[in-house]
């Protein structure tokens, strides 16, 4: 038998309020032995669900599910003696030490004492967490956490190991590093992995993809599979004049297009069925689609009530003059010549600790500025004196021309901050959470009820708006953040890994609003750990240990350091780095 | 070992580290007993000694003096002279006495017809003080007449059982102790258990070949011996700082505690059953058992003047039959009638709550 795990019409549901959600329905599902699968899907998809049901954490209301032919309703304790797993947040205890936490979960899963010295050895060295064994572990970057929690599970050398989103919230150089130990585990030892991730550059790399949506599948099989209904629909435009954010946003408006997204230095377009129309004034290359096309098709198509396609022909060489015109010069140009951000060797010292070392750089108006680091690199501690939330110990701090250092309540008033967690009243409505924050930001009568309308129809949330914030789905949570950051008409825009734990769908909805914002000259500074996200900054800056590593546009970097990716260029530098420290 | 005595074991190791590393369990454990010792060992006191007392005394005559005289050697009153009423008027106003005495000049020549009449005005605002001073007065006022009589050879020898010195501490002290183990026993554990959730580390442990009642015997466990050490740490300052006598078995002693730690825990144990919010967990502890346990267990309010509604109520608070046994053994000593009718009704409830945990507790998320 070569299945793992089989599922045969499956169903739960929970209870939320007055509502029942149908979080799995009529589930079929096997998943293969010896192999990495990936479950990816938009949020609530029922990943996290289907993960708890294999481990017979949660029962469900129908169907049969069994783990190497045991059934997890009779035999739960046989599944959870063969399978490790490890919960989102992963349960490790913060007041243990990293020894002590190992030691707990070896005796729990009942690891022979004989030979456990060698397990644990080879799985500290295999983590890097040999130099860590007596820090209490809530004293770890989020990364090496997560490094724990993985070993952890992986200390029986179970035969199946259940891993949920192990890699969200970690910096690249920390994910690689997981990655290593899942593959070790694999490929040594043999087991059979069910991962779920939001990163879909991961799962593209899974032998096996599943793919969730609202309790159903939507496509399973390799990768490749996915792609072949996307042959000819895929095509990379770039512009000699404007923005390629802008041209972006164009694209995006016509019909033939599915879906839009920077890179390099121009966009990647999919198109409907029967390609995509001429377009005039720009280039159009035809390129190989990546899984990441596929999701978001496959999703969009989903969401999308199901219309009949292909009346467009594939694209011949037509007159100019029918064919829309792209990149018009804009009413208002985006980025100009005017510094809205200057910080100047900026310092913080926390007693005798540098956690921001003469950090200089500045940020013109309308642009997209990235600040990207490793867990602990110094970019909240940057971002919180950005947003005079702490003072700075050392340096020049301008925002909009007024000097955060001595005036900065009124500094604040042209910011928009969006904090890592959103911070919304979960038990308001998400009308009550409007009208809260355009109150803190002054706004009265007249412009209150204006600003508060524009909110609810431009981030879509008029449906929603007597749900309590708490019942939303994380897309529509950042949504309603977003809005609530922008309820003065800030002229700056901060936002503190605004995608973290957000699915793919959501975040590109995301970007587009915030290109659309600078558009149209807000300035926008983002922290983000997802690296493609990086690719869709004007500017960006890589931080490690409280120091500017390099700064500037990402193509010009990419070029200057003979790398494809914005990816591939943090990893090595901070490897460099390492190798130097 | 049995690999379920090794996880037990590791569960409870786990669980000591964490207690000794978090400052707040500590705190719950050790510095809150320690605390509550205190204020009602030496702060609080439902007896009152050396009231001021404002004395006018108009009369001249051996009785007179005498009558005040008996005052000054009492330890519940200071007693100071005023020449007038007016003068006393303005001490009460003032706050510098609780009271007044006012020997009218008639006094004397009263007392000799037998009609004798002091007036006595008493401050009415703290309401608990002014209720004792005017006890004590007319105590001493009994005594006071009993003594005139003694010469008759009349002599009433007042004798109080239980507690002799009627001191408020010797019955608030070993109340205490119930509100103390309350504290380690339910509140600290269902706390622990709420954070489990909290943090996640739940679903990790539930994930593992760990069964549920191996979870629930990891807690038990450690909180039994926390609270068990918080009993004995307050015995031992009642006994030795506080000098409150222990008059029955102490084996008796251990053997009942350890009945109410249970109750306790089992108790600690339900509420986390269903709440899985350290806030609302905590809530839940101090409203349904701690504040019970020091209003309704009839250590500082006697059960008997409660309304009847609520004196039915008392009958499901395990605390209210501890302090009982607490107050018998303390201060009557080993009357193994009370104690074990009341240790029944305890076992009974620690009974029906530990009934609950298991029906409740089940190795599944939903």
């Amino acid at each position: 038998m070569s299945e793992a795990i089989s599922l045969k019409h499956v169903s739960k549901s929970f209870r939320v309020g007055k509502n029942t959600v149908q979080a799995l329905n009529d589930l079929n599902l096997a998943v293969e032995k010896g192999i990495v699968t990936a479950l990816v899907g938009p949020d609530a998809a029922g990943k996290t669900t289907l993960m708890r049901l294999v481990m017979g954490l949660l029962l469900p209301d129908a169907g049969e599910i069994t783990v190497f032919g045991h059934s997890v309703q009779r035999e739960a304790a046989t599944v959870q003696e063969m399978t490790g797993y490890m919960p989102q947040r992963f349960g490790l205890y913060e007041d243990l030490t990293v020894q002590e936490n190992m030691e707990l979960y070896a005796e729990l899963k009942g690891l022979s004492r004989q030979g456990r010295r060698e397990r644990y050895d080879l799985l500290f060295r295999m983590s890097g967490l040999a130099p860590f064994t007596s820090r209490m572990s809530g004293r770890l970057s989020g990364g090496m956490k997560q490094k724990l929690g993985l070993i952890c599970t992986l200390l029986s050398s179970p035969q199946l190991l259940i891993l949920d989103e192990p890699t969200v919230g970690v910096d690249p150089l920390s994910r690689r590093e997981l990655w290593q130990i899942i593959r070790n585990a694999v490929e040594n030892e043999g087991m059979t992995v069910l991962l779920s991730t939001a990163y879909l550059d991961e799962a593209e790399r899974c032998e096996q993809v599943i793919l969730l949506n609202r309790g159903r599948i939507v496509g399973q099989g390799r990768p490749s599979s996915f792609l072949e209904p996307l042959k000819g629909r895929t095509f990379f435009v770039t512009s000699q004049k404007g923005l390629r954010r802008d041209l972006a946003l164009e694209l995006s408006a016509l019909p033939s297009v599915v879906d839009v997204a920077l890179q390099a230095d121009g966009v990647r377009v999919i198109a409907k069925k029967g390609g995509l129309e001429p377009l005039c004034g720009v280039n159009v290359t035809a390129i190989a689609p990546r899984f990441e096309d596929a999701f978001v098709t496959l999703l969009t198509q989903a969401q999308e009530a199901p219309s009949l396609t292909g009346q467009h022909s594939a694209p011949n060489a037509s007159p100019c003059e029918n064919a829309p015109s792209l990149t018009k010069p804009l009413a208002v140009g985006s980025a100009t010549n005017e510094d809205v951000i200057v910080v100047k060797d900026l310092e913080k010292w926390f007693g005798a600790f540098c956690a921001v070392n003469k950090v200089s750089f500045t940020v013109k108006r309308g642009e997209i500025f990235g600040l990207l680091g490793a867990n602990g690199a110094g970019k909240s501690t940057t971002f919180r004196m950005l947003c005079g939330l702490l003072p700075a110990t050392r340096g020049v701090l301008q925002v909009s021309g007024e000097n955060l250092l001595r005036a900065s309540s009124r500094a604040r008033m042209k910011i928009g901050y969006m904090a890592q967690r959103f911070s919304l009243y979960g038990n308001l409505t998400v009308l009550q959470n409007l009208r809260f924050f355009a109150g803190a930001y002054g706004l009265k009568d007249k412009r209150r009820e204006e600003r508060i309308q524009w909110a609810l129809t431009e981030f879509g949330l008029t449906p929603f708006q007597d749900f309590t914030a708490m019942a939303l789905s994380l897309g529509h949570k950042q949504r309603l953040a977003l809005a609530a950051a922008l309820m003065h008409e800030p002229d700056i825009l901060f936002l503190d890994e605004p995608t973290s734990g957000v699915d793919p769908l959501a975040r590109r909805e995301f970007w587009r609003e915030i290109h659309r914002l600078a558009q149209r000259g807000v300035t926008v500074l983002v922290t983000t750990h997802f690296m493609e996200e990086a690719e869709y900054c004007d500017r960006l800056l890589i931080m490690s240990r409280g120091e500017v590593l390099v700064q500037g546009a990402p193509q010009e970097l990419k070029a200057q350091y003979g790398m494809a990716s914005i990816e591939e260029l943090f990893v090595s530098l901070l490897e460099r780095r390492e190798e130097r420290l | 070992m049995s690999p379920a005595l090794r996880r037990i074991c590791a569960l409870v190791r786990k669980e000591f580290l964490q207690v000794i590393r978090d400052p707040s369990s500590i705190a719950i454990a050790i510095v809150q007993p320690l605390f509550l010792l205190f204020i009602f060992g030496y702060g609080i006191s439902l007896d009152a000694t050396h009231v001021p007392v404002a004395c006018v005394v108009d009369a001249t005559g051996p009785n007179a003096r005498e009558f005040i005289g008996g005052l000054y050697q009492s330890q519940y009153f200071s007693p100071r002279i005023y020449g007038s009423m007016a003068e006393a008027e303005q001490a009460m106003i003032k706050g510098d006495a609780m009271a007044t005495i006012w020997i009218r000049s008639d006094f004397e020549r009263q007392a000799m017809t037998g009609n004798g009449k002091i007036e006595v005005i008493v401050n009415g605002v703290d309401a608990n003080t002014a209720r004792l001073v005017q006890g004590y007065l007319i105590g001493h006022w009994g005594q006071w007449l009993l003594k005139q009589g003694a010469t008759m050879g009349l002599e009433l020898k007042p004798r109080i059982w239980f507690n002799a010195e009627v001191r408020s501490r010797n019955y608030l002290l070993p109340g205490i102790i119930a509100v103390i183990m309350t504290l380690t026993g339910t509140l600290l554990t269902a706390m622990v258990v709420a954070r489990e959730w909290e943090r996640g580390t739940m679903e990790a442990l539930l994930s593992t070949p760990v069964t549920i009642s191996e979870v629930i015997v990891g807690k038990v466990i450690p909180y039994f011996l926390l609270g068990m050490a918080g009993m004995g740490l307050s015995v031992l300052t009642a006994r030795w700082l506080f000098q409150v006598p222990l008059v029955g078995s102490h084996w008796l002693l251990l053997a009942v505690s350890c009945l109410y730690m249970l109750a306790a825990l089992a108790m600690g144990l339900f509420i986390s059953s269903f709440s899985k919010n350290q806030f609302i967990a905590g809530q839940l502890a101090i409203i349904t058992t701690y504040l019970p346990a020091f209003m309704l267990s009839g250590f500082i309010f006697d059960i008997h003047s409660m309304p009847t509604v609520i004196q039915w109520l008392t009958h499901i608070i395990p605390a209210r039959y501890f302090v009982t046994i607490l107050q018998t053994l303390f201060l009557a000593g080993d009357v193994h009638g009370l104690v074990i009718k009341n240790a029944v009704y305890m076992a009974g409830l620690a009974a029906f709550f530990l009934l609950l945990v298991a029906r409740n507790s089940r190795k599944r998320l939903d």
